[in-house]
């Protein structure tokens, strides 16, 4: 099963966009090389903080720019791990060994990815019709 | 500690998961036995399975455990040095090098080595093909007995009795606990491959039961290949290997049709490929093939997954390709079986008459004797041809031969399909 690990952090104890200080920097390469060797990690990326960025809703049924770059945000996501494990209680378990601590309120979700066996098999055609060279150039570079 | 609701048995079982492997590398290097090791370590989750729903788990749940094993061996020792005058013990003679400062020196340094250790002592050639595979699943898989025997519709006794005696076997002949280097691991490394994709394949193609996969098993040597190529980075056939694994991991949704019958390559939806596995496989394929001088049988098989994952239907098949592949995998395996298989790519590319003839070559192969896969390949070649007889005959050969219930309905549904 594999489960996406993502982290957000409260904007407002980190204090400064800064980089992580290097302990922290560090505890996080610690935590990526040992869930590497342990053969669960598939992918990891991080996040520039959300202030950076922007936010795009729907506001009276029209699609507007609702804010940023932000003065504050709240859930500000600070990246991601993609892993994969047998249970969701081993991706807990992973979790609580990411050594979160850019702000004062970080908070760990983990979401259990959609499998290609959970797709209806009604969608793959759609798949097919609707995104033909998407579906294509996910599958690989071609030879 | 994580606050929060008590940890149940299955989170402290996550955690042993995540940990064990660690823990009895950790403890082998120090004690120079895998029997005591692992026991140690046993005590150690049996103390967590007693003590964490009280207290939590601890926030470093490794060197928790970790030190309780330690704790034990103190013990141990202590105790055997006791019974060292009166009688020698297997654990007395384990301990005679050791002593408590080695014990108390900290287990956490070296875990590459660690496992590295424990995964050639598993794999060490001295053990059976089952052993291997059991002590495997069972000291870096982190997989319980009764998980291991559940995989291979054993019993947990036959498991427990195999491990046992495999760590016996190990006792008995003083295998040396060095962590080896250079020439010794290359010449080592060929064992554990061929454990970690033999628990893929027993997932992959299970060879019994009434299932056609057992997708756990496929994950847990996804993981170990991820394993051992972490610890071996520059070894292109440790990424051969893994790339081969996910590339046919990748169709695992497409090769079972649904009520569960098998589906050939050819006739899969190749929309059902796993885009993720087909992606990871060609890159890491990249990586084995940057480093390989010249390619290995892992490798050339990847890069043969490869040419089927690259194209977009069966018709697009680059089958020269592929029967070059094969002609270099024939001349490092001489395995009649590669050339069983070479034989269906060259059938492809240049029709069925020419592949039949290659096939009526290795009938008489004793290697194949009991091989379903020649029959029904046999079959599948005098089933283009025209000749349905024979074709038939063939297809009810190969079902008698099958032991996978799934594979034997298939290959009966054919043999009717000839008349």
């Amino acid at each position: 099963m594999r489960f996406l690990i993502t982290a957000a952090s409260d904007p407002e104890a980190s204090g400064t966009d800064g980089p992580p200080d290097d302990e922290t920097f560090t505890a996080y390469m610690r935590f990526n090389e040992e869930m590497h060797r342990a053969g669960v990690l598939i992918a990891s990326e991080g996040l520039n903080p959300a202030r950076k960025g922007a936010r795009v809703g729907i506001s009276k049924g029209k699609r507007t720019v609702l804010d940023g770059p932000f003065a504050e945000s709240k859930e500000l996501v600070g990246g991601f791990y993609l892993i994969e494990v047998p249970s969701l209680e081993e991706a807990v378990q992973w979790a609580l060994r990411c050594p979160v601590g850019l702000g004062t309120a970080d908070v760990l979700t983990i979401h259990p990815m959609t499998e290609p066996s959970d797709i209806p098999p009604q969608y793959l055609e759609m798949i097919r019709k609707a995104a033909p060279t998407w579906s294509e150039a996910f599958r690989g570079k071609r030879g | 500690m994580a606050d929060g609701p008590a940890p149940t048995k299955e989170t402290i079982e996550a955690v042993w998961r995540i940990e064990s492997a660690r823990v009895i590398g950790g403890l082998v290097r120090v004690v120079r036995d895998l029997s005591l090791a692992e026991d140690l370590a046993q005590e150690a989750l049996l103390a967590a399975l007693e003590r964490w729903p009280q207290t939590g788990v601890p926030d470093n749940p490794g060197a928790w455990l970790t030190t309780v094993a330690k704790n034990r061996a103190m013990d141990h020792l202590r105790r055997s040095r006791m019974l060292e005058r009166a009688h020698s013990t297997i654990q007395g003679e384990a301990f005679k090098s050791v002593d408590s400062r080695e014990i108390e020196s900290d287990v956490d340094e070296s875990v590459g080595d660690d496992l590295l250790r424990l995964v050639v002592i598993a794999c060490h050639p001295v053990l059976s093909k089952d052993a291997r595979v059991a002590l495997t699943l069972r000291l870096l898989g982190g997989l319980t007995t009764d998980e291991i025997a559940r995989a291979f519709l054993v019993t947990e006794a036959t498991i427990a009795q195999r491990i046992v005696r495999a760590k016996r076997t190990l006792t008995e002949a003083r295998v040396p606990f060095d962590v080896p280097r250079g020439q010794d691991l290359a010449s080592r490394l060929p064992s554990v491959f061929e454990v970690v994709y033999l628990i893929f394949n027993e997932g992959y193609a299970a060879t019994r039961g009434e299932d056609w996969m057992r997708v756990e098993l496929c994950e847990d040597a996804l993981r170990l290949g991820r394993i051992v190529a972490a610890l071996v980075p520059d070894n292109a056939e440790a990424h051969g290997l893994l790339a081969l694994m996910e590339l046919h991991a990748s169709r695992a949704n497409a090769r079972i049709g649904p009520s569960g019958e098998p589906i050939l390559l050819l006739d899969q939806d190749r929309s059902r490929w796993d885009p993720r596995l087909v992606h990871g496989g060609l890159a890491v394929l990249a990586r084995a093939e940057s480093l390989a001088r010249p390619l290995g049988p892992y490798t050339l098989q990847a890069a043969i997954a490869a040419c089927h994952a690259r194209a977009r239907s069966a018709g697009e098949t680059d089958w020269k390709r592929i029967v070059a592949l094969y002609d270099a995998l024939v001349e490092i395996t001489q395995s009649p079986l590669v050339e069983l298989n070479r034989a269906i790519a060259v059938g492809m590319e240049f029709g069925p008459a020419v592949a039949l003839e290659l096939v009526d070559g290795l009938v008489d192969d004793p290697a194949l004797k009991d091989y379903h896969l020649l029959p029904s390949v046999r079959g599948d070649l005098l089933y283009k041809l025209g000749r349905l007889d024979e074709a038939g005959g063939e297809f009810a050969r190969a079902a008698a031969m099958t032991q996978n219930a799934r594979e034997r309905e298939f290959l009966l549904g054919r043999a009717r399909a000839c008349g």
